[in-house]
């Protein structure tokens, strides 16, 4: 009997523990397939910009909305926390720069991505799914994998980071407006505050995690969508799922990453 | 030619084919036939390759598809043409992109070559210039014979039809009908119609095959259908009052 056989018989194992390694099998299988040699480069070419418009640029606004205000209340946080007065003024600015380049931007922002840009894909490859698009595309001889997923990761791998970068900034931004708009903290404070102690390798960290977190989100998403069974109700599911695992995974692997890099 | 021996596909516990074998004719509209959930569209699955079957062989023109290399089943792929029941047209293409698609995929045409094939299948299913429109601007028979013109641009020797008149008035469903029958002859391909539309059957069917409970219940041509003794299948063929009726007039 060959594995395909096997393969398409799995889902109707019993076993939560078996269902369970099945689907990492099948998710693992899938990334496998969308990472193969694309069929004609200039088509997988105009895909990969369109994907990063559809992924990417569409989501400038919410991110920089996000983090703005983020940004804006860490810094108010901090500064309505410190009571002793042994604390210099510039630990507002300090404390809002670690935080949002840390944690805020890459973790946060990857978390509200994986429900934007998550549930978009899920839903568009579910949709796909149950109207037999990608049956279509597979009869024709495309691998349908590479040629739907692939775009997605890639332009997620590359474009998240600029998202990510440009959260900081505002965040930043954020904290400095709401620190002079108040007077809580001085704007000459603020901005010693976030150049005290600058260590580059902060950066370079949230940007490792940024793109771990850019291939959980287009690649879980992407799983849940290829695999979307039935009706649209299903694929509704789907998107729901892609967006809680991807979440789940996003928070296992900050630990990961942060115990890795930082301890 | 496609030849099927053997075919068994179960899913769990359920079988849901038992020992298929057919030959399905080349330039010639073949028919699979059935009631839902017998087992049709799971048959032309394993056909193409969307399901794979746990026991059996499909031979397209001799080769055995089951068993070939995956790079060698793309090419394969590459001259089967495909209607599906909800037509699946990529719905973030124009008409004309979905049509061009596997053109600019597969093969190195310039774009005016590319732009002329697309011309040509419009001008064959009677849709000149509606190259811009978008699929969810389009009516059910005009999505059905874009799906056509997209299954014939590559101009494949093999031709699936899954349900081709689902969902369409009588009127239009005569025309995808005439239109599958004519492509067919034209180019000289094996077509096969998954149906269970009387009407098709007696309109275009040339070979035809019944598949009752996952099984091959019986095969034959129109003429042959009409007059069978097989209890099952008239009991299909003859479902309605309309065809009651027609054979009585047979008999009498």
């Amino acid at each position: 009997m060959s594995f395909s056989v096997r393969f398409d018989r799995a889902p109707y194992l019993y076993s939560q523990e078996l269902n369970l390694l099945f689907h990492i099998g099948q998710y693992f299988t899938l990334i496998w397939r969308s990472f193969s040699r694309p069929e004609k480069f200039s088509i997988y070419r105009k895909q990969f910009v369109q994907e990063i418009d559809s992924i990417g640029l569409s989501s400038i606004g919410i991110v920089a909305l996000m983090s703005v205000f983020m940004g804006a209340v860490i810094a108010l946080q901090t500064a309505s926390n410190m009571d002793s007065p042994l604390l210099p003024a510039y630990t507002v600015g300090f404390t809002a720069r670690q935080s949002i380049i840390l944690e805020f931007s890459p973790t946060i922002i990857a978390l509200i991505l994986a429900g934007k840009v998550g549930s978009n894909i899920a839903s568009e490859i579910g949709t796909m799914r149950v109207t037999e698009q990608i049956d279509a595309l597979d009869i024709m001889g495309v691998n349908s994998a590479a040629y739907l997923i692939l775009p997605k990761v890639l332009a997620g791998l590359f474009i998240f980071p600029f998202l990510i970068t440009i959260s900081m900034f505002l965040g930043i931004f954020g904290g400095w407006f709401v620190c002079i708009s108040t007077g809580v903290v001085s704007s000459n404070d603020y901005i010693y505050g976030i150049q005290y102690d600058f260590q580059p390798f902060d950066v370079f960290y949230a940007l490792i995690k940024t793109v771990i977190f850019a291939f959980i989100i287009t690649t879980v998403a992407s799983y849940h969508g290829y695999f979307a069974k039935g009706s649209a109700l299903e694929v509704g599911r789907s998107s729901t799922k892609a967006v809680v695992y991807s979440s789940i995974l996003i928070l296992i692997f900050n630990y990961i990453v942060t115990q890795l890099l930082l301890i | 030619m496609i030849e099927v021996k053997n075919l068994y596909k179960s899913f769990g516990d359920t079988e849901v084919l038992t020992d298929i074998s057919f030959t399905f004719l080349k330039g010639k509209v073949n028919m699979i036939i059935g009631q839902s959930g017998s087992g049709k569209s799971v048959l032309t699955k394993c056909i193409v390759g969307l399901h794979q079957p746990d026991q059996g062989e499909v031979l397209f023109d001799g080769q055995n598809f089951l068993q070939l290399p995956l790079e060698e089943k793309k090419e394969i792929r590459k001259n089967i043409g495909m209607l599906f029941q909800a037509s699946a047209l990529f719905d973030s293409m124009t008409v004309e992109e979905n049509i061009s698609f596997p053109l600019r995929m597969f093969t190195n045409n310039t774009a005016g070559e590319i732009k002329s094939r697309v011309d040509e299948c419009l001008e064959r299913v009677n849709l000149v210039g509606k190259n811009d429109l978008y699929p969810g601007e389009t009516s059910g028979g005009m999505q059905k014979r874009i799906g056509i013109a997209r299954a014939i641009a590559m101009k494949p020797a093999y031709l699936f039809c899954d349900e081709p008149n689902s969902g369409l008035d009588p009127q239009t469903a005569i025309v995808i009908d005439n239109l599958i029958h004519e492509i067919t002859y034209e180019m000289d391909i094996t077509t096969i119609v998954i149906t269970h539309d009387m009407n098709s059957v007696i309109e275009i069917g040339d070979h035809i095959m019944f598949v009752y409970k996952g099984k091959k219940w019986w095969s034959g041509d129109k003429q042959d259908i009409l007059r069978s003794k097989n209890n099952e299948l008239n009991d299909f063929v003859y479902a309605s009052k309309f065809m009651k009726t027609l054979r009585e007039k047979l008999n009498s």
